[in-house]
């Protein structure tokens, strides 16, 4: 028999909401995160390359995009740390760099872990969303649900991959290998509700110095997520680092479309009863 | 995405950040009659992944939707004494299933763990609960096409056919809700009319092998049954159309808009030579072939602008942006 226990997000909405604990871990470890400040981000990629060492993540060709510094473009399957690049001309006249180590967000309500059909996607006891690579069909669903296009299919071996948060890292109590590999600490590991109070604070301090445009970004727990389990520190629109300024979840739709479709299968069998009935004169 | 194409879509090589805002202005001053989107983004590159998914799941889009509402019709076809056209629709729809089985399967990433599918049964997964369904619909689908073929079996012959009767549409319809799940924004935005345009589909391409399968003068539910399909879908793209708006532009445009005009334009020529020479020997075949590709060419357009929509940025980035600041203005 199949398994109904599946890691999914029944409740959907609910800020605060613990993911762990909905998926079934009853006594589990705070819910770790990265908070990823990119005001003070050096545009190093020594995230990129301690993640590819790391886990063991192929290369995924050597190509100039023409991108500013950022040659690797996106996340995808063999990219789950991702350095945007961005030049904007400043107040000054002068130029500014803005530099944004990308991630997945390990959402609160994410859609990847709600839609895959095989249980391949699962929630950790860290609250984390991992891919079991033993398990994945690489039916591609996760890739077009996941409001961030973080998740990708691997052209050689089928799957899909994404960032595991070093899942087999925190098990031993270290700090994922990004985390670790940054130098100026712009990445930041720990349990997230210590994470969202240190957040909180350098977007007051970044405020306070005149850093107006600074703004937080995955860290409300009501938003259309239920809140990112990694947030982010940005110093202009969140789609300028090609980020959607309002993400929500897919699934929260779902059980209005589950219920139109109901109607419409409905109205398919009163349609073949109608125009069979109708012959019968 | 207030109407025309967004500044970055254009040159293609767009600058991230500020530099997009004063190309915006210098548009502006063009005298252009529609004001360009605003909006700014990543060099132009997508938010969203575009689906991984390849021409084998438009193909069972339509495959599925034929085998559920010809499983339907048949049923129908059968309890009112039409042997003829139901032994026609039950074969069509015996064949269509087992096409769409070898196209689910062919799409997998990794083909030979397709049944990890049965793992697991989740509500939040249209795909684990379409999976479930086809897993009930196929083998009911089969017998019944092989009961009547072989002439064996009619009592079971019959129940299996009421039963893929009543699965059927949950085949035809789920698909729907498959694409709709998704963060494509032209496919989740439509997610409300979407069932109810593959249903239509669904039930003209049945209509239609109904016609083009058994002899003139027989075809008479069928053609019935097109007729009321093919309204219901013409009705849900319309409504589709008129309540997206500017974010209905992916199914307007481009390939998905070349397939969808296509699509329209053989619909309501099969639907007219069907209800004018429906009883000819050569119209009826015509018109059915005709729905028939219309179905398949309106799933293949839905694909297709949902496809467009995860390419260009501007479909999620601009209604999110406008999102935004209606909760919160001075973002």
């Amino acid at each position: 028999m199949p398994s109904l226990h599946t890691g999914a997000t029944p409740e959907l909405g609910h800020p605060g909401l613990d993911p762990a604990a909905v998926a079934g871990y009853s006594d589990h470890p705070p819910r770790m995160g990265f908070f990823t400040d990119t005001s003070v981000c050096i545009g190093c990629k020594a995230c990129e390359v301690a993640c590819k060492e790391w886990n063991t993540v192929p290369e995924d060709g050597l190509v100039l995009t023409g991108m500013s510094y950022d040659n690797t473009a996106d996340l995808s399957a063999s990219t789950w740390r991702h350095v945007a690049f961005i030049e904007q001309p400043a107040a000054d006249g002068d130029l500014r760099w803005l530099m944004a180590s990308n991630v997945c967000k390990h959402c609160t309500e994410a859609a990847c872990l709600d839609v895959c059909p095989t249980g391949a996607l699962m929630r950790t006891e860290f609250g984390t969303v991992v891919v079991q690579d033993d398990i994945c069909n690489g039916c591609g669903y996760c890739v077009s649900a996941c409001p961030f296009g973080v998740i990708g299919r691997s052209e050689t071996d089928g799957g899909a991959h994404k960032c595991t948060l070093c899942y087999d890292r925190l098990g031993e109590g270290l700090t994922p290998a990004c985390a670790k590999a940054c130098p100026t600490e712009s990445i930041q590991f720990g349990p997230l509700d210590e994470l969202r109070e240190r957040a909180q604070q350098r977007v007051g301090d970044l405020h306070a110095a005149g850093q107006s445009h600074a703004q937080l970004y995955g860290c409300d727990q009501a938003d259309g997520i239920g809140g990112a389990g990694a947030m982010f520190l940005l110093l202009d629109e969140p789609e300028v680092y090609g980020l959607p300024p309002d993400p929500v979840v897919t699934t929260r739709d779902l059980p209005r479309m589950w219920r139109l479709a109901a109607v419409a299968a409905g109205s398919l069998i009163a349609a073949a009863a109608l125009a069979c009935a109708a012959g019968r004169r | 995405m207030r109407g025309g194409p967004a500044v970055n879509a254009g040159t293609g090589r767009p600058d991230p950040g500020g530099h997009s805002r004063d190309n915006r202005k210098r548009r502006g001053d063009e005298k252009q009659l529609v004001p360009e989107a605003e909006f700014r983004s990543y060099y132009g590159r997508p938010v969203v992944k575009e689906t991984v998914w390849g021409p084998d799941i438009p193909s069972y889009l339509f495959l599925g939707g034929l085998a559920g509402a010809s499983s339907t019709l048949a049923a129908g076809a059968h309890l009112t004494g039409r042997p003829e056209l139901a032994r026609a629709l039950k074969c069509g729809a015996a064949g269509a299933i087992s096409l769409s089985t070898v196209a689910l399967v062919h799409d997998l990433g990794r083909r030979t763990r397709f049944v990890n599918m049965l793992r697991v049964l989740k509500l939040t997964s249209p795909m684990s609960i379409g999976t479930w369904i086809l897993s009930g619909y196929t083998p009911l689908a089969l017998a019944a096409a092989a009961s009547t073929v072989t002439r064996k079996a009619p009592r079971a012959g019959l129940a299996a056919t009421i039963a893929a009767a009543l699965l059927g549409p949950g085949v035809a319809s789920y698909t729907a809700v498959l694409l709709g799940d998704t963060a494509a924004p032209a496919w989740h935005e439509a997610h409300r009319e979407l069932p109810f345009l593959f249903a239509g589909s669904a039930a003209t391409a049945a209509g239609g092998l109904g016609m083009l399968s058994v002899r003139p003068g027989k075809a008479g539910q069928a053609i019935r049954f097109a007729v009321l399909g093919a309204a219901g879908e013409i009705a849900a793209k319309s409504l589709l159309l008129q309540r997206l708006g500017p974010a209905a532009e992916p199914y307007q445009t481009g390939r998905a808009g070349q397939l969808m005009d296509i699509s329209e334009v053989l619909t309501s020529t099969g639907l007219a030579v069907a209800v004018v020479a429906g009883r000819s020997r050569v119209g009826a075949p015509l018109a059915g072939l005709a729905l028939m590709a219309a179905s398949a060419l309106t799933r293949f357009g839905v694909f297709e602008a949902g496809r467009a929509s995860a390419r260009d940025p501007k479909y999620t980035v601009v209604p999110q942006r406008e999102r935004r600041q209606d909760v919160n203005p001075e973002s």
